[in-house]
């Protein structure tokens, strides 16, 4: 069962794997962490990449989400209407329930 | 050695004949010869031959745009057709004979008069390789990845493509196992063109998002 539904408000973790001196591999760009959006799309179950991209299972498998935030939010220096957004593909432990 | 160096520093500003380089996006010279001793040594194991390996470079080689643009021209004359598309891109795609087996999940956007939609992968350079071949050198690029996110109408203006200011755009960061395809608006003008003529009109960089599909010739 997906932990999120289409509409559901949701934060990125802001968490940066990258800083722990381990080799890490991490789909979640830094432009969105920390960040609030909200789930468009569940896009099935994949194997986590985390572990995938060094020769593991990939176990347990990962919920995939369309997340979309609003552009203007991720950039606010950018050149963005408000009305723009920005979707991203994001696995469910990168995400949070938001109130 | 000397090669690879005269190669890199070589100064190429006025040469209209300096190979095209992405400033230092090319494989280096140390994945060139990894891939080679790699490749050399599962071939040499029996993993597969090389004529699997040539064959795997032809089929690739022979996806283009022209695959999703029949994809496009028959959702577009076609209702139908285009709600399968849209909830089944590989299913949508068999029933042309386009076969997507062993290629990533592909998902279908529709750009509408409300709502444009622009491909990007700011991790990489994911790309529905299956249905638009090999992606053009600037959507891997440093700078199309990093701007396409944060001033998406800027670079589609750079493009030549000016939208309405009420049309929201929508960036497509495909970051995980989904790649992401277009479906461009049918240009106004086009009621009598047949489905083969419709799918001339659609252009790679309109299955990307940084363009339209083209306008008809006028009738003269």
């Amino acid at each position: 069962m997906s932990r999120f539904s289409p509409g559901d408000a949701v934060r990125v973790r802001n968490d940066w794997p990258e800083t722990s001196g381990r080799r890490v591999h991490i789909r979640t760009p830094h432009f969105v962490r920390g960040r609030e959006g909200v789930v468009e799309r569940v896009l099935g179950t994949y194997p986590n990449p985390e572990s995938l991209a060094f020769g593991q299972p990939g176990l347990p498998p990962q919920t995939l989400y369309q997340v979309r935030f609003a552009q203007a939010a991720l950039f606010p220096d950018g050149t963005g209407n408000a009305r723009d957004t920005l979707t991203a593909d994001l696995y469910e432990h990168w995400l949070e329930a938001h109130p | 050695m000397t090669d690879r160096h005269h190669h890199h520093d070589h100064v190429h500003a006025g040469d209209p004949h300096a190979p095209i380089s992405d400033h230092g996006r090319e494989p280096s010279f140390d994945y060139l010869v990894l891939e080679r001793a790699v490749r050399e040594l599962l071939i040499g194991k029996g993993v597969f031959t090389a004529d699997e390996w040539r064959r795997q470079i032809e089929l690739m080689d022979s996806r283009n745009p022209a695959v999703g643009a029949r994809l496009v021209a028959r959702a577009w004359v076609d209702p139908a057709f285009k709600q399968r598309l849209l909830a089944d891109p590989k299913g949508a795609a068999a029933e042309l004979g386009i076969d997507t087996t062993n290629t990533p999940e592909v998902a279908v956007v529709e750009n509408t008069p409300d709502r444009h939609h622009l491909i990007t992968c700011t991790l990489c350079s994911c790309y529905p390789k299956a249905i638009l071949g090999i992606p053009p050198a600037w959507y891997k690029s440093d700078t199309y990845r990093a701007r396409a996110v944060k001033d998406p109408r800027g670079v589609l203006r750079e493009f030549g493509t000016e939208l309405a200011p009420d049309v929201e755009i929508r960036v497509m960061d495909s970051t995980a196992d989904l790649r992401y395809l277009v479906l461009p608006m049918r240009p106004p003008g086009t009621e009598s063109l047949s489905e083969a003529e419709l799918a001339r009109l659609v252009t790679r960089d309109s299955m990307i998002g940084v363009a339209v599909a083209r306008a008809p010739e006028p009738v003269r």
